[in-house]
């Protein structure tokens, strides 16, 4: 363990949040999201000029405005692509992208699948209500497929739902994990691991929105630790979402593919070398 | 619950359990001011302010002193919520002064039981004494809470009926 003396001047959590009142629901899971991401940045100490947390739309992806970080708060479903934009050209930041599961999954699935694939050095934080709370509570790619409350779908979508952990594992996340609001310090410590592992990170944060989706306040008694520790070998990580129930709390993966970084060194010195590269022979 | 052996330890301990209490409190008082709940987010802003003196009242005692950096997960509770800290779901844009005060007797109650389990753990006679300190000023602090809730009647049965939702489904 760590010595540190209280006369030290060492960034605690508070230091993170910016003086920007969330206009979140009281109740809603966000809240402690949002505390397990400054605990998350406090545990690390990381400079808060060179972290940049960057969203979509939706009620989650409000968080940048409350951290006193970076941010940007993109286009609905277009987090992800600026987040790789800017890690590979400052790769001396720490990018985190934040949302929701419709932002991530619905209008952002395919840039996710993606990111996946490309690997590059930086985490991403899925806020999971199983809904679209913003626009007043229709059913997410994640939603069950009987959920019958949703007004656009009053018999339910009657559709699988999408597997965030199975799909990054397959696309090539090389970090992958599930958290709960209702554990704050857990989600914080996964958050942790996920910054700190090489590769693009996927974390899938269980959060209630206690508004439309009131019954997920249960998920408090429902959620449960994963008895394994997380695994470098794909194949092993694939069987155990085989079983995964989708409360199961934990890393799952820790891979060891080589992230991507982009060569800046020019493949040609003029024009015309290009031209050569690209000419069709007849 | 993990053991906790030295002074140093439960000074780190209770720090960070008055922190999070700070913590918690300052959100719920936003929350409450942004939804306008003037009443509980004024109640809520008073626990945010005692919970900040106790915690400055430890950084003052523990001066100088090498306190062990112990990460939030690595705090060790047994089973239990953090001592002293409201669940981030259990506030309500309607709740009422008692709901809330219910919650804080709740939390302070958790304190309590917190530190005399300490106090009577196996740490060093020091650390035991200290811990039963807290333990009692806890326990004024639930009795002094549950004079406060007294103040208020319990919520009628449509408590957290609105008329015009902010949120509205049907
Ligand atoms: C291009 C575009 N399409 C649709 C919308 C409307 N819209 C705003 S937020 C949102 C869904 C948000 O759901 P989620 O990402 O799950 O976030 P939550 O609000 O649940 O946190 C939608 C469809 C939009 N803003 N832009
Ligand atoms: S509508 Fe739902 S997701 Fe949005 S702030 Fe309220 S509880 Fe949270």
């Amino acid at each position: 363990m760590d010595q540190t003396s209280t006369s030290t001047a060492a960034l605690k959590p508070k230091d993170y949040k910016s003086d920007t009142k969330p206009v979140w629901c009281p109740g809603c899971g966000d809240f402690s999201v949002l505390s397990a991401f400054t605990k998350a940045m406090a545990a690390m100490q990381l400079d808060p000029e060179r972290v940049v947390v960057i969203s979509g739309i939706g009620c989650s992806s409000r968080i940048p405005a409350y951290l006193n970080v970076y941010g940007f708060h993109a286009v609905h479903g277009r987090a992800l692509p600026v987040g790789i934009g800017l890690k590979i050209t400052r790769p001396d930041l720490t990018v985190m992208v934040a949302g929701g599961d419709g932002d991530g999954f619905s209008i952002g699935g395919n840039h996710f699948m993606q990111a996946c694939r490309r690997n590059v050095d930086m985490t991403y934080v899925v806020m999971d209500n199983q809904v679209y709370g913003m626009t007043k509570g229709q059913a997410s790619p994640t939603t069950e497929p009987d959920w019958e409350r949703g007004k656009l779908t009053p018999h339910g979508t009657r559709i699988n739902p999408f597997y965030p952990l199975v799909i990054a594992l397959a696309s090539g996340a090389n970090f992958i994990a599930r958290a709960s609001s209702n554990d704050p310090n857990g989600a914080a410590r996964v958050i942790t691991e996920a910054v700190q592992h090489p590769g693009f990170s996927f974390v899938q944060i269980l959060s209630p929105c206690i508004t439309f989706r009131p019954e997920q306040r249960d998920w408090k008694k429902i959620v449960h630790p994963a008895p394994v520790v997380a695994t470098a070998d794909p194949a092993v990580a694939a069987r155990r979402l085989m079983t995964d129930d989708n409360f199961f709390i934990g890393t799952l993966f820790k891979g060891e593919r080589v992230p991507f970084t982009p060569e800046f060194e020019p493949r040609a010195e003029s024009a015309h070398e290009l031209e050569t590269a690209f000419r069709m022979s007849a | 619950m993990k053991t906790i052996n030295t002074c140093a330890e439960f000074l780190a301990y209770a720090l960070a359990i008055e922190e999070e209490a700070t913590e918690r409190y300052t959100v719920f008082a936003e929350q409450m001011e942004t939804t306008n709940n003037p009443e509980v987010a004024a109640l809520f802003r008073e626990m945010a302010r005692l919970e900040s003196e106790h915690a400055h009242r430890l950084e003052v005692a523990a001066e100088g002193e090498s306190l062990p950096a112990i990460d939030p997960w690595e705090l060790d509770f047994g089973d239990e919520d953090p001592p002293e800290a409201v669940d981030y779901s259990a506030t309500h844009y309607l709740m009422t002064p008692y709901q809330a005060l219910t919650l804080v007797l709740k939390a302070e109650q958790r304190a309590v039981d917190f530190f005399q389990r300490v106090a009577e753990g196996n740490g060093n006679d020091d650390m035991k004494q200290l811990a039963a300190e807290y333990a009692a000023e806890e326990r004024e602090h639930v009795e002094k809470v549950a004079k406060w809730r007294n103040r208020y009647p319990p919520p009628d049965d449509n408590w957290d009926d609105d008329p015009d939702p902010p949120n509205e489904l049907e």
